[in-house]
């Protein structure tokens, strides 16, 4: 290499990592906005905003999803397994809605510590399976309530190390 | 090793080398794509969850895939190409950008379809989809430039700072989902780690993977072959290689 292109390499891979420190910078400023949700424990720490539009996520926890009968009101809790969060919907909730599934809902936090939701999305996680599989696997006692339990000892664990920081985030 | 890429980097070897290369990247394409799509669309099962709309995985995720290895190899052909004016590795970056644009389109395209079912919404700006939308910008820009300058040189500068500086972006998206709370699930198909889903379903992924990558290099040989004879058409190998043709063709007439 003469020293010419050297030098050309040099001055390359400077500008673009300066460019990409700099990006790195920006980004980690804006870590909090970047997030797409709060989760229940940065709503119950009060790092949310009240009676303004946000995005909370997490789990439907299992057993908490109330109908109401008449109507398209439904009730429903969203947990990290460390805090719990009650949402109130009414609308058509996605198909992939139910309990033990992650979703996302926008709406408004409202003084008495509930959500009132607009919206409801449903996250997925990046396991796919035929309907066999997963059926064999609840027979075999590998449920996804199986994959829940595990979250829930993570989040025990979390607990007694104390609950993590926003900062952390 | 440098001798090598000075090699390379003669047009004339490159036109020759890639004139053999070439059928069998096609074939292995036409191949892949058929067996993938195929297997995938109709052989595959179906997921517990989402059922049949899962199949969009496997446009999705090669499109994915393909859009940001594109823009790598972009990159890569820009730094080689200013380091080491290779005027081959220009060529090859010039014709790469509209494919990985096209292919940042289908990603988008096909999750937003995707995420109708699965999700409820087609949009959401959470961090992995809005750095795949900046990529499809940057691909755009990077043709822009090129468009924009009158002097070839000083556009082939100018389209390689932007990709080698844009390159920035490729880890942003792909690390996105683990950095942040996104909507977007974190990777299903990485080269490093245990497949997320059973061999039958896991299978046809690889193929298509493949036969994408297999169309992205018998695509690129060829369009950077044709912009080998535009931008050399005042070389001599090249005018005796297109006389000779022509006199070809005038024999195979008159005969």
């Amino acid at each position: 290499m003469t020293p010419k292109r050297k030098q050309k390499l040099f001055v390359i891979l400077g500008l673009v990592s300066l460019t990409a420190i700099a990006v790195g910078l920006t980004l980690y400023a804006l870590r909090a906005n970047i997030n797409l949700f709060f989760s229940p424990v940065q709503i119950a720490q009060g790092d949310a905003p009240m009676e303004r539009q946000i995005r909370a996520g997490g789990m439907v926890k299992e057993g908490s999803v109330s109908r109401d009968p008449d109507s398209l009101d439904v009730a429903f809790t969203v947990t990290d397994y460390v805090d719990d969060l009650e949402v109130y919907y009414s609308g058509i909730l996605p198909d992939l809605f139910r309990e033990g599934q992650g979703v996302v809902v926008v709406g408004e936090l409202q003084a008495d510590g509930r959500l009132y939701a607009d919206k409801v999305l449903a996250r997925h996680d990046e396991n796919y399976m035929p309907p066999e599989v997963a059926q064999a696997l609840e027979e075999a006692g590998y449920s996804p309530a199986d994959y829940q339990a595990k979250a829930a000892e993570v989040g025990k664990r979390l607990d007694e190390e104390g609950v993590p920081q926003a900062s952390e985030y | 090793m440098w001798a090598f890429i000075h090699k390379l980097g003669s047009p004339k070897w490159f036109y020759g080398i890639s004139a053999k290369l070439q059928p069998w990247f096609w074939a292995a394409a036409v191949l892949l794509l058929v067996t993938g799509s195929l297997w995938g669309l109709a052989f595959a099962p179906a997921d517990y969850q989402q059922g049949n709309s899962f199949r969009i995985i496997y446009v999705h995720v090669p499109a994915a895939f393909l859009a940001q290895s594109i823009f790598i190899s972009m990159a890569v052909s820009g730094l080689v190409f200013m380091v080491w004016k290779i005027k081959v590795a220009d060529m090859a970056a010039a014709v790469m950008a509209p494919l990985g644009a096209a292919m940042t389109f289908v990603a988008l395209f096909s999750g937003a379809v995707w995420g109708v079912p699965t999700w409820g919404t087609w949009w959401m700006w959470d961090a992995r989809l809005t750095s795949m939308l900046i990529l499809l910008f940057l691909y755009l820009g990077v043709i822009a430039l090129r468009g924009a300058f009158t002097s070839r040189d000083s556009a082939s500068r100018a389209a390689s700072v932007l990709a080698m500086v844009g390159v920035i972006n490729i880890p942003i998206i792909k690390y996105s989902v683990d950095w942040w709370y996104t909507l977007h699930q974190p990777a299903s198909f990485t080269l490093t780690s245990r497949p997320t889903m059973p061999t039958e379903m896991w299978l046809p992924l690889v193929i298509m993977v493949l036969g994408f990558y297999s169309f992205f290099i018998a695509l690129t040989l060829m369009r950077t072959r044709s912009e080998i004879l535009r931008r050399e058409s005042s070389k001599r190998w090249v005018q005796e290689l297109v006389n000779g043709q022509v006199v070809n063709a005038q024999a195979e007439e008159t005969r």
